[in-house]
């Protein structure tokens, strides 16, 4: 008999004020999985992010390991689920290896102390953020993309098993895109589940096993990447401006701008 | 957060120190220094507070003798009758209650900023201080039964003032931008001048309780005394302990509520629990000592540059300076226009404003307030 799966949401709906925010969305992730999470503003990424966490009220049901994860709650829950907000806060005066460590919370009652044991899981978790040599400069110094591997870090020292990234890359340029994803998918690889939120599709398609793509609350597709961004789902959900490539190389989608030429008609191309 | 010498050599070793040119980031982390300089200023303003006044006792017999106080210690003192009066009832009192008001105050700052997320928040800005007094008049004034210290029951009701105002100033400032700094500001300014007004009615009409009014408002320490320090004792030790078993709490608040409630703070909780203890703490400060400005943005704004953003080293340090630095405060408040005193309240708010006007400006041009 297989394990259960590391997370399984099952019929998640959300509503605020009245509207549905989410609507019968289904998803499971298992250890060692990179699953994107993507569509257009205003699909509900950010909402499925926030109702795992138990962040907003939802209907439906979420199992952590096979158990309901309403059970985790407060401390207990942050040693299992890390999570990192799209643009998450902390003083510019703080220390990298100070925001590191906060991750420990979690792990440490009230009046604890942090031992040595939570000082090496800090610097191994910079380490794997890829930040280890900007553990003593302040926050308020970093580049955006060592600001993102800063706040993965202080994820990563939490230990979780599963991780939810909001947006991770957004505002980044090539390269550091590139590094971020590079530390998570090398995250999954050693075992974790991670779920991220994505908006640039060729990059989700590039770094994910898997990707849910979700429109207006509910799941249009999920699967392998090059199953769920097709041409079909695109015009569905993104309309005519972009248009779907493959890269030569890997196989993967590739996603474009058509920008112009979409005015004259999709069916005006060659 | 902790020294470990073991990381610490290890990072040597294998060449992976950081690039910067300060040394591994761990080595800062557990210094003890910061805490002996700080309790060694400290003791020497406490030991200038006790030998400075208008009788001259020399230092050397001041330190006898209270050495000879202490249990298990016997010193020979060479000392008249008067002067032991004058050290343990007049001087030591005075410098108990301003070290204990002041320690209160730039801890409570430090709580109230970690709670709200603002470095301008401190319990003169916010309102508390003025509606503690507003409390505690009320007592003065009340027909309570009040001893011939004029105090039981004024800490309670200064707490009471305390706790009205920071609820208020809560509710006013959440309904704007939560991490609008000027709103809680404008909220606490506004409470504030409410809080004087209503006092100043009581003044006014006090009859008789004007006079003990005022003389509470205003006092400093000049009326200091053992009984009087005693009752706000409980006080400061309660809530200080309600905040510093939040100490790691406030370390995580400090980013964002959202990662908060992922790191597992049950921020409502802990808001409740910081702001109730830090109330406390600088409802007794008023009730010990009237209202004492800015000390509680000074000191923690100081220690901060010290000792970084570890509120489990923040909270001490900014007690044991608060104190050194309100101590050394009212002996110039008693020195400089001998034999007239000036109201430490008046000193710290003529040192307080041009800082907070900088912390302002400074705020502003970095984009923050």
């Amino acid at each position: 008999m297989t394990p259960p799966p590391l997370l399984e949401v099952r019929d998640l709906s959300v509503q605020i004020a009245g509207r549905a925010l989410l609507d019968g969305v289904s998803l499971s992730l298992q250890a060692g999985e990179l699953v994107g999470v993507i569509g257009p503003n205003g699909a509900g990424k950010t909402t499925l992010l926030r109702a795992i966490t138990g962040r907003v009220a939802r209907g439906g049901t979420i199992h952590l390991d096979g158990a309901p994860i309403e059970a985790l709650r407060g401390r207990e829950r942050a040693r299992s689920v890390a999570v990192v907000e799209q643009l998450p806060e902390a003083p510019p005066t703080m220390r990298v290896s100070e925001l590191a460590m906060l991750g420990r919370f979690p792990h440490l009652g009230l009046l604890g102390r942090e031992t040595s044991r939570d000082v090496a899981i800090t610097r191994d978790a910079m380490t794997r953020a890829g930040c280890l040599d900007l553990a003593e400069r302040l926050i308020g110094t970093l580049s955006g993309g060592e600001r993102r591997r800063a706040f993965i870090a202080r994820a990563l020292a939490q230990e979780p098993r599963l991780l939810l990234l909001d947006e991770p890359t957004a505002a980044l340029d090539a390269s550091a895109q590139g590094e971020v994803f590079e530390v998570i998918r090398t995250l999954a690889d050693d075992g974790a589940g991670a779920l991220v939120v994505v908006h640039d599709l060729s990059l989700a398609a590039a770094w994910c096993d898997r990707l849910l793509l979700l429109h207006g609350g509910a799941v249009v597709a999920s699967g392998d990447p090059r199953e769920v961004i097709t041409a079909e789902h695109l015009a569905h959900v993104y309309g005519p401006f972009v248009t779907l490539l493959t890269h030569p190389d890997t196989g993967r989608p590739l996603v474009v701008p058509t920008g112009l030429d979409a005015r004259v008609g999709i069916d005006a191309r060659p | 957060m902790i020294e470990d010498p073991g990381v610490r050599d290890r990072t040597r070793a294998d060449g992976t120190a950081p690039s910067t040119a300060r040394a591994p980031w761990i080595v800062r982390v557990r210094s003890v220094s910061p805490f002996v300089m700080a309790t060694a200023a400290l003791v020497a303003a406490v030991l200038i507070g006790v030998t400075q006044g208008t009788t001259a006792i020399p230092l050397s017999t001041t330190v006898a003798m209270l050495l000879d106080r202490l249990p298990f210690i016997a010193v020979p003192v060479d000392a008249p009758e008067s002067w032991s009066r004058i050290v343990f009832d007049v001087r030591l009192p005075r410098v108990a209650a301003a070290g204990l008001v002041g320690a209160a105050l730039a801890y409570s700052g430090t709580a109230y900023q970690g709670v709200f997320r603002n470095p301008l928040a401190e319990p003169f800005l916010l309102g508390v201080a003025s509606g503690a007094a507003l409390g505690a008049s009320i007592a003065i004034a009340s027909p309570l039964p009040i001893d011939s210290y004029g105090f039981a029951w004024v800490p309670l009701f200064a707490f009471g003032g305390a706790c009205l105002a920071v609820t208020l100033v809560y509710a006013l400032s959440r309904t704007g931008n939560l991490t609008d700094n000027a709103t809680l500001l404008l909220a606490g300014i506004a409470l504030s001048a409410v809080a004087s007004a209503i006092t100043s009615f009581l003044l006014l009409t006090g009859g008789p309780n004007t006079y003990p009014i005022f003389s509470f408002l205003f006092g400093g320490f000049n009326t200091a005394s053992w009984p009087r320090l005693l009752v706000a004792v409980p006080y400061v030790a309660v809530g200080a302990l309600l905040v510093l078993v939040q100490a790691r709490a406030l370390n995580v608040l400090q980013l964002d509520e959202e990662q908060a409630a992922h790191l597992g703070v049950d921020v409502k909780r802990t808001r409740l629990l910081v702001l109730a203890g830090a109330s406390v703490i600088a409802a007794a400060a008023v009730a010990v000592a009237g209202i004492i400005g800015f000390v509680g943005l000074i000191v923690p704004h100081a220690v901060r540059m010290i000792a970084g953003n570890d509120y489990r080293r923040l909270l001490p340090l900014t007690a044991i300076l608060g104190a050194t630095f309100v101590i050394l405060v009212d002996l110039a408040a008693r020195r400089v226009l001998a034999p007239q005193e000036v109201p430490v309240g008046i000193v710290t708010q003529i040192l307080g404003a041009p800082f907070f006007l900088y912390l302002l400006r400074r705020g502003r041009s970095a984009g923050s307030l």
